[in-house]
Formats: structure tokens, sequence, C-alpha cells
């Protein structure tokens, strides 16, 4: 029994991490290459605009600035640490990281009911779109979760979380951060590498092609057939 | 001077009879896929009229295209500056509602029904959904006024109208519309482009067609929010936007597009223009009351030798060259100035132009009398069923005294042809119109031919496109013997 527990911690904390991120990197670039044109956000704002904004807009800053502090965390766990020492400082960092954790799930749970609710944007809710939502449940509702019954999380993720990070990153998996960390923490680890291994084949893809340059190129765009160095022509 | 070409349009709506032809030509052959039903990139309008999307020049609600401030224009929707905070929500995009919803009958129904007291019918049916449905709207739901004074009403050009000049357009017996047919403008300044954060959407370099890239769209949706004419689309179904693409396969093979192909009125005309790249921006900054006169100013005459020389040297083919001095588009934008862009007051810079419409003739004038001729020979354009203000509003920028000058010639014309056929007028009245009009007897001559016996090969000049040079210069042709072609090897399927 236990052989067969270390076994399964060693796949799922081990293992699966590189597993997810294998697929994850050969299914979006294979995906890239030979289907560039389902490389889109898939926006369902056309059929249902007023719902819409209710689901959109929570979810997409609430995420975004959640996972950032993971990366911060991640990237400079001492700093972090250090940061926390102040109590106050520690207070605002919490109640900060839960109310953008809640945003996301609220609206991930306004774009699923969403998605159910409305016939037109049924007819173009896939299979993967539904799995897609139900992972996410699971992920940001763990997320909550720990952030409310696992105080502190800021600290002790830098402390415990960050170096089994480094670990996986660094190719020599030291599983036994993990192992120590209550069930809530498991499943958020394990259902995040579901999450990126099943990434390429959703609709996620579009987070891979933010539109950055539109900040800095010339506001018209000119294409042109012939050699622009024949002529003077140029964009 | 930095010369580019640009394939150009001209509509004649004096001539434009409203039969919806070019619409099915353009649906039949682009726009009838899954996620498309919706769109009419060609569309014909009753004016007055709320037009499709309802209330598109509303830019209030759309805000679609520039606008000025402090000497700079900038885009009234999404600009760099907002894009991060609407791209999750665009503010101002139109949804389906300010459309319509495309359906389709279930004929089965009419053979499968249960035997019953009724007569079976054939129930309308979602295309989106596949659910039955109550149709409140679809395209041309106000064609010919639509029965009902509601959309006209509604009309955003009505707006600085006299409660006596709106009355007047739907005065009982004297009820007047006019129709205007509209496709992608294909604009110098195109808000569309400068809108897409993806970069998907381009204006191609050689005959200037505004193209969305489908690889490169990733459905962030400013361009439908971005042009003031709705001419963008979103397909629902693939999650990419699409447009008109001026035919472009047609347009390379020396074909006209298909809306223009199939004009039952002969009412357009194609041909290229020559520009000035390099002072777009400038004139799109002008003063409104500028913007006609300074878009004019961007067109180059093709047959000075400085423009040729300056257009050579920027790679424009020699053919080219020679179809803008041929382009009918020219003729009438330049030389004759009786083709205004609609809407100049969007700053896009339109490539397309409209020939205003004639009204009818006012035959009943001082309660009682009828008269053809007064002393005041344009009495009946000043006075016209269709106020000018109006026509302002759609093609003078909000400013009449290019409309009346279009209008004008081609009343002048008219008079003159009824002098030298009818006879009911003298020429030397014609020739006093013609002379008041700012219009020679052979400028008159030529109009009429262009506009009333104008061949195929007359209203349509298609530069060569010199399509193998470009592919030439990007791959060897001996090379690529028996493969499969280029673009696309799969379908266009919509993603996970």
């Amino acid at each position: 029994m236990d052989s067969a527990q270390q076994y399964l911690d060693q796949i799922l904390f081990g293992v699966a991490p590189y597993l997810a991120l294998i697929i994850f990197f050969l299914g979006t670039i294979q995906r890239y290459r030979a289907q560039a044109f389902t490389y889109s956000s898939l926006s369902s704002q056309f059929l249902e605009n007023q719902r819409h904004f209710w689901g959109m807009v929570p979810l997409h800053y609430g995420i975004l600035v959640v996972l950032l502090g993971h990366v911060v965390a991640f990237l400079f766990p001492r700093t972090l640490l250090a940061w926390n020492g102040h109590p106050v400082r520690l207070y605002i960092l919490e109640i900060t990281a839960l109310i953008f954790g809640l945003l996301t799930l609220l609206g991930l749970l306004s774009t699923l009911t969403r998605r159910l609710a409305f016939s037109k944007i049924r007819t173009v809710t896939t299979p993967a779109d539904l799995v897609l939502h139900l992972m996410l449940l699971v992920q940001v509702g763990s997320g909550v979760y720990l952030a409310v019954m696992h105080s502190w999380g800021s600290s002790w993720f830098a402390a415990s979380a960050a170096p089994y990070l480094w670990s996986i990153i660094t190719l020599d998996p030291d599983i036994s951060y993990v192992l120590a960390m209550p069930f809530a923490v498991k499943l958020h680890i394990v259902n995040a590498c579901i999450t990126i291994g099943f990434f390429p084949f959703t609709r996620l893809v579009h987070v891979l092609v933010i539109p950055n340059p539109y900040l800095w190129r010339k506001p018209q765009v000119v294409r042109w057939n012939r050699d622009p160095a024949a002529g003077r022509g140029g964009s | 001077m930095n010369v580019r070409s640009q394939v150009s349009m001209v509509f004649h709506l004096d001539k434009c009879i409203g039969c919806h032809t070019c619409s099915i030509a353009c649906k039949n052959i682009w726009t009838d896929r899954k996620g498309t039903d919706y769109m009419w990139w060609n569309n014909v309008e009753t004016k007055p009229g709320t037009g499709f999307p309802t209330r598109w020049e509303d830019q209030e609600k759309y805000k679609g295209g520039w606008e000025k401030n402090n000497g700079s224009i900038n885009l009234k929707s999404t600009d760099k500056k907002r894009i991060v905070l609407n791209i999750f929500h665009n503010p101002h995009m139109p949804s389906m509602d300010d459309y319509y919803e495309p359906w389709t009958y279930d004929y089965q129904n009419l053979f499968n029904a249960k035997e019953g007291s009724d007569q079976p019918t054939a129930l309308p049916i979602s295309k989106v959904t596949g659910e039955q449905i109550n149709v409140e709207s679809g395209p041309n739901w106000d064609d010919d006024l639509g029965g009902s004074p509601l959309y006209a009403e509604n009309d955003p050009n009505l707006e600085g109208l006299t409660e006596d000049q709106r009355a007047q357009l739907s005065a009982i017996e004297r009820l007047v519309f006019f129709y205007f047919p509209r496709i992608c403008n294909h604009c110098l300044n195109p808000a569309c482009v400068a809108s897409c954060p993806s970069g998907a959407l381009y204006k191609r370099g050689e005959d200037g067609i505004v193209l969305i890239d489908q690889k490169k769209c990733r459905a962030w949706r400013s361009c439908v929010s971005a042009c003031p004419y709705k001419k963008t689309y979103f397909n629902w179904f693939t999650g990419k936007s699409e447009k008109c693409i001026l035919c472009f396969p047609r347009v390379e093979t020396g074909q006209a597009p298909a809306c223009f192909h199939s004009c039952v009125g002969r009412i357009r005309y194609l041909g290229v223009l020559l520009y000035d790249a390099d002072r777009i921006e400038e004139v799109a900054n002008l003063p409104t009351e500028e913007l006609i006169e300074g878009h004019r100013s961007l067109v180059l005459d093709p047959n000075d030798p400085v423009v040729a020389e300056a257009a050579r040297r920027n790679g424009i083919h020699d053919s080219v060259i020679e179809s803008a001095q041929k382009s009918p588009v020219y003729k009438f934008v330049k030389e004759w100035r009786i083709a205004l862009p609609p809407h100049i007051e969007y700053r896009t810079m339109p490539m397309l132009y409209y020939v205003p419409p004639m009204s009818p003739v006012m035959s009943v004038r001082n309660e009682k009398t009828i008269e053809h001729v007064s002393d005041n020979l344009f009495h009946d354009i000043d006075q016209a069923r269709v106020p000018l203000k109006f026509l302002a509003n759609l093609f003078g920028g909000g400013h009449e005294a290019k409309v009346v000058y279009a209008l004008r010639k081609q009343k002048a014309v008219r008079w003159l042809r009824r002098a030298l056929t009818v006879g009911d007028v003298t020429m030397d009245q014609a020739k006093r119109m013609l002379n008041e009009a700012d219009c020679t007897e052979e400028e008159a001559d030529a109009i009429y031919r262009l506009t009333s016996l104008c061949t195929f090969e007359e209203r349509f000049v298609i530069p060569p496109s010199h399509r193998e040079e470009a592919i030439e210069m990007i791959q060897d042709p001996h090379e690529r013997r028996q493969s499969a072609g280029f673009g696309f090897l799969s379908g266009p399927r919509r993603g996970l």
C-alpha cells in the first residue's frame, strides 16, 4: 500500500508536470503550424452582449492578477517573504489576492451559466468548452478554498510551492515539498497539470497570441505583393 | 509625392432601381456559408431609412470612424490607449439583434404535417440555433419604406432638418425615397485596419483593396466597432471577422466584381485612381468643411507626366498608369466633380464615390400652376422633394454646396439632351444652364455618354494585376511544378 502510494505520488507530482508541459509545447506549436486559422478567442459577444460583460470582465481581470501573483511568488520567493514580514503588508496582499480570486470565480460561473442559458451561445459551445469550464472551476474553486481555509498562502507558497516548482524546472523533481501539503493543494497542482496538458486543444490558445505589437505598430498596415525594394513603396 | 494606385468605385444613384441583384450576386458567391448568413457585404438601403445594421450611421451609439481632437485624429471606439480596457468586452459592438437573426423555413412541414383542418405552413427556423423563431427583422426590412414611416423617421441623416422638411419627405402623393447601395469603401485611412489589435487587417499596396487575414484574426472584434460604415462583419461560427473583398480573385483576372458585373441599372463604375499616400494623414486632419476638397486633392492627374514618372518610380506598372488614364472614376470624381464620398466626416477617406440622385421632377409649384421652366432654372433642386440638407448629411459632410454643384450639373446635362432630342427646351436655355452649372457642352456630352450609353469596357477599366511577377519573386515556379499549390491546404474550420 505504501509503495503503491509512493508510486502514485511520483507519477502525479514528478512525472505528470513534464507530460503536461510536453503536450503543451508540442500541441500549441503544431496547432499553430498546421491550423493557424483555429487560433481565435472565439468570442460570442456578437450573439449576446449584455451578460457577456458580467462574465468576461471579472473573469479576465481576476485571472490576470491571480496568475501574476503566482508568477511573482515563483520568481521572487525571498522578496515576497521579506515583503510579508510586515503583517499589514501581508494582510493587504492576502485580501487583494482573495478578492481577485473571487472575481475570477464569479466570472467563471457567470460565463458558464451564460453558455448554458442562451440557446444561441449553446450552438457555439463545444464539448471542449465544457470540459475546460469544469477544469477551470476546479482550479479556481480549489484556489479560493485555499485562500480562505489555509491563510497566508502568499508566504507558504513562496516557502514550499516555489521550491517544488523550481525543482521541476531544473529537471530535478523533489516531491517531498508537496507530500506534506493538504489535499486541496495537491488537487490544485494535479488539476493545473491537467489544464496545461489540455490547453492546446481548447480556445485557451488565444492567450498565446495576445496582441502586444498593436501598442507600437503604425496605425495603418499595407502589404505588398511585389518586392518593396523594387519600388519606393514600403508600408 | 508617394504615388500609389487604388481600385476605386463610383455608384450613380440616379440610375439605381433598387433591384438588389448586386446583393444576391454577392451572397451567392461569398456569404452563403454558416456564420455568414446574416452578412450582406453588398446591401441596398432605402433612404430615408435606418439601414443595415439598424441606424449604422448613429456614431454616438456605435462609435465608428475617427474623431478630431487637439490637432490629431483618434479612433472613436477603441484605440491604443483603451485597448487593454476594452479587449475582453467591446462596449460599442453591435450584436446580432442590431442586424437580424438569419432564418430559413421548415419546408418539410408542408409534406409531413399531420392531417388537420388547417393548411400546413412552412415555419421559420433560425439558422443559428435551428429552433423555431418569430421573425422580427431582416435584411431590407424597411425596403421601399417598408409600409411604415417608423424606419424613415429614425434615419440619422435627418438631423438638422426642420419639421417642415421632414414633413415634406413623407407628404401624401409626394412621398419620396431613393436607394443607397453599399459595399466596403476600401478607404485610404481605414478605421478597421487601424483598430485591429492583431494587425490582421491590411490594405493591399498594389490596388488598395482592404482585406482581413483569416489566419491572423483572433476575434478581438475591434474592426466591427471601428468601421463607421459597418462593413466588417463578425462570423459567429468561425470566430473570425469577414468583409467585402472587392471580388479580388475576379479583379485580378480582369473581371468586374460580381456586384458590379450583375448591376441591372448599370450604376457602377470601377477604375484606378492614383493618389498621394504621403498626404493622407494631413487630409484626414482637415476641418470638416474642407474634407471633400482635400480628399479630391489626394487624387492625382494620371496624365500629368510628373505624376506618371513618380508612379513608375514607386513600381506602378505602365499598364496600371494607362488604366488610370482611362478610369471612369477619375472623370466622375476629378474632372466633372459630380461624385462625392459618403459621410466624409467619418474621416476614413472612402474610395467609393456616389453621384447624388436627382429628385422626382417638381411639376406643381405656386399652389396650382404647372411649370417646367422658371427664371430660376434650378428651382427644382433648391425645392426638391428630398431636402438638400438630407443629401448634404449623406454626401456633403453636412455642407450643401458640393451636393448642389453635382445636382446642377446633372440637371444641366439633362436639359441639354432635352433641347437636342425633345426640343421642348430652347438651346439658349440649355446653354445658360450649362453655364450656370459650370459645365461645357463637350463635358455635358461626355457625362451623357458615360451615364447613358456606357459599354461594359467603359464602365469597368480594370488594371492588370501582374500577379505572375509577384509570385515569381516569392517562389520559383519550376521548383513548385506538380505541387499542391499555395495557401490553405485545410478547410477553414472552426477551432475547438
